[in-house]
């Protein structure tokens, strides 16, 4: 056994990777600063929804809508969740208790993490200040675009859980409704992504987003929009449909139902339904943004403030949500089903064959 | 611990404990989100196995699609709370020395996992071999065998979907009286 | 560390409690769900195996697995609607007129 040769056992073990203080690593507390900035961006945008929503309502219906809270009636929203916050919570002694609370936790939660995996802004390093790039998401997967699909399909639960455990019969049948209605229109909402996956021949939304850049003929951006417009409207159509939002809010129908799944719940759980639902708008838009207007690709900035134009373009897609809730009247229950399965299904089959068929031909 | 250790034994733990209580207690409802969460757990547990895309069709078609199903049947059908088994003479576990021996069974099958487990993880040798990224994991190269090796199969499927759900909505459907 | 053995011992014990929630429970619901952890123990088997073998086959095996259990969840949930709706029970004692 010569004296050279390294026979302790630390000496064979490969060395950990960095010899710095694992816990201020530069990279890390941006990630984290990143989990933070993200989960509160997400709670501001559905108090911004709350309060354009009344606006663009108002002005639809040619009156201002909410000006005395505040100036120009900012200060809305945060009197809105002030009065849920302190109103009673109230719960039906025959309503299953454990189901009850856990519904909205699993809407919100569903909600939240969805938006995870959706990349806001080109990798930057902040300008220097951190060692290597990071991506401006919560979490690297590099299969994206399912995961999103997933936890929109575990959404589900909280409407149909809710619309059972209220032990109520408005509850259940807008649960049952709703959840038939999501998981419907699932599919269509999945086809037409899956018209984009075939072009951009990736799951990962951040590679999607790259391909997007450039122009064509110097003028036209590249954005799969051009590529796949009946895509783009059956995933706009799916995502309306999903998010239960007008006209496809038949589960919610102030006429019919009272309040459909959630008509026994008060304060902080109805807050958390709410929240959810808007969350859910802003995820399925931020998820279209990426997919299909080219995510934070934009002219006349620099690379590095993306985010604005993704923003602009969240913005364009929210609004949208909007102006179609408070012009269209909403579809009855059959009618919706009906279109679902025998309009938008093999639209969106059409299309993904016709895309299929597209890049087998001109060889992407 | 290595990280690994530690997500692989709450993945398992999760899967277990609610698998077990799925089977064991009574309420239909909690049954089925008990069996969700087992679900998940597993797809932590694929996520584990460097098989990312396995992970996510087990949530998208198990958790959430299979089980809206039963809960929609739970819910339609109103499926009450079973009995305890003290309760209803037929049933298997008062038949005679079932209990004993099942008693039996269990302890010799646990002891046989344990001594599974414990007599491999000393060794270096016997560790899951390591992949390198993007080969076995990577959706390409399922897809490229899915549609060359098994494209067979696949179509085959495709026909046993058709014949399920034709079965489904004739053996469901209200016979006109 | 975690080896091959763990997760086989981790599917049979999976395997195994599908298997007593198809003997004792007399609830056809909670014995489709019993069956559906026995397909799930044989998922997790295919995927540890084909990850040790370095083998794609494992996921592909799953995802036609799970097509499957799909089809079986749908068509088993349509007859348990049909025999509730005959004889208003959901205990598979209550079904015994084929028994001699």
């Amino acid at each position: 056994m010569g004296p050279a040769a390294p026979t302790r056992p630390e000496a064979r073990r490969p060395k950990p990777e960095a010899d710095k203080n694992h816990l201020m690593d530069p990279v890390l507390i941006a990630q984290i600063a990143l989990v933070v900035v993200v989960f509160h961006a997400l709670l501001l945008s559905a108090a911004g929804m709350v309060y354009w929503e009344r606006k663009i309502a108002a002005w639809l219906q040619q009156r201002v809508g909410p000006i005395y809270t505040g100036p120009a009636g900012l200060l809305q929203p945060f009197a809105d969740v002030f009065k849920l916050f302190f109103k009673e919570e109230l719960r039906p002694l025959a309503a299953d208790k454990f189901l009850f609370y856990l519904a909205p936790v699993i809407s919100a939660a569903a909600a939240f993490s969805a938006f995870a995996v959706v990349p806001f802004g080109p990798p930057t390093d902040f300008w220097g200040l951190l060692p290597r790039e990071i991506p401006l998401y919560v979490a690297d997967v590099n299969v994206a675009v399912l995961v999103i699909f997933a936890i929109t399909s575990m959404g589900i639960y909280g409407i149909v859980l809710a619309g059972w455990s209220s032990n109520s019969k408005y509850s259940l049948l807008g649960g049952l409704r709703s959840s038939a209605q999501m998981i419907s229109y699932e599919l269509s909402y999945g086809l037409a992504l899956a018209g984009v996956l075939v072009i951009g021949n990736t799951l990962s939304l951040h590679d999607l987003v790259e391909q997007q850049g450039g122009y064509w003929f110097g003028v036209i951006p590249r954005w799969f929009i051009f590529l796949q417009p009946l895509g783009f409207v059956v995933y706009m159509i799916a995502g309306i449909a999903e998010t239960n939002r007008a006209p496809f809010d038949f589960p919610e129908a102030e006429q019919e139902l009272v309040a459909g799944y959630h008509t026994e719940y008060s304060s902080m759980s109805f807050a958390m339904f709410f929240l959810a639902e808007y969350i859910n708008m802003v995820t399925v838009s931020a998820v279209a943004t990426n997919l299909f207007l080219g995510g934070w690709k934009g002219p006349f900035l620099p690379e590095w403030l993306g985010f604005l134009w993704f923003l602009i373009k969240l913005g364009a897609l929210l609004f949208f949500y909007l102006w179609i809730r408070w012009t269209l009247p909403r579809y009855r229950y059959d009618q919706l089903m009906t279109f679902g399965w025998k309009v938008l299904l093999p639209l969106a089959v059409l299309n993904l064959l016709v895309t299929a068929a597209g890049v087998v031909y001109f060889g992407a | 611990m290595a990280l690994d250790t530690v997500l692989f034994y709450a993945f398992a733990g999760i899967t277990v404990l609610a698998a077990l209580f799925v089977v064991v207690q009574r309420n239909p409802v909690y049954s089925v989100v008990l069996l969700i969460a087992s679900f998940g757990g597993l797809a932590g547990l694929y996520v584990l196995l460097d098989a990312p895309f396995t992970a996510v069709t087990q949530i998208i078609v198990y958790a959430g699609a299979i089980m809206v199903l039963f809960l929609f049947t739970v819910m339609l059908l109103n499926v009450p709370r079973e009995d305890a088994s003290e309760f209803d003479r037929a049933h298997p576990l008062n038949r005679p020395g079932a209990r004993r021996f099942g008693a039996v069974l269990v302890v010799l099958f646990l002891i046989e996992a344990v001594w599974a487990v414990w007599h491999v993880s000393g060794r270096e040798t016997a560790a899951l071999r390591a992949t390198d990224p993007g080969s076995v994991a990577s959706v390409r190269e399922i897809g490229k065998v899915l549609f060359t090796d098994y494209a067979f199969a696949f179509e085959v499927t495709s026909l046993l979907i058709l014949a399920a759900m034709v079965g489904a909505v004739v053996l469901a459907r209200h016979r006109a009286e | 560390m975690i080896t091959l053995n763990h997760y086989l011992v981790l599917s049979a014990l999976l395997f195994a409690i599908g298997t007593a929630g198809v003997f004792l429970r007399r609830n056809l619901i909670t014995v489709l769900l019993s069956i559906e952890i026995m397909l799930n123990a044989v998922n997790l088997t295919f995927v540890a195996a084909g990850r040790q073998f370095a083998a794609v086959d494992g996921q592909i095996i799953v995802f036609f697995v799970m097509t499957v259990a799909a089809a079986e969840a749908a068509v088993g949930l349509a007859l348990i609607i049909a025999l509730f709706r005959h004889r208003e029970s959901l205990n598979p004692d209550a079904f015994t007129s084929l028994k001699w």
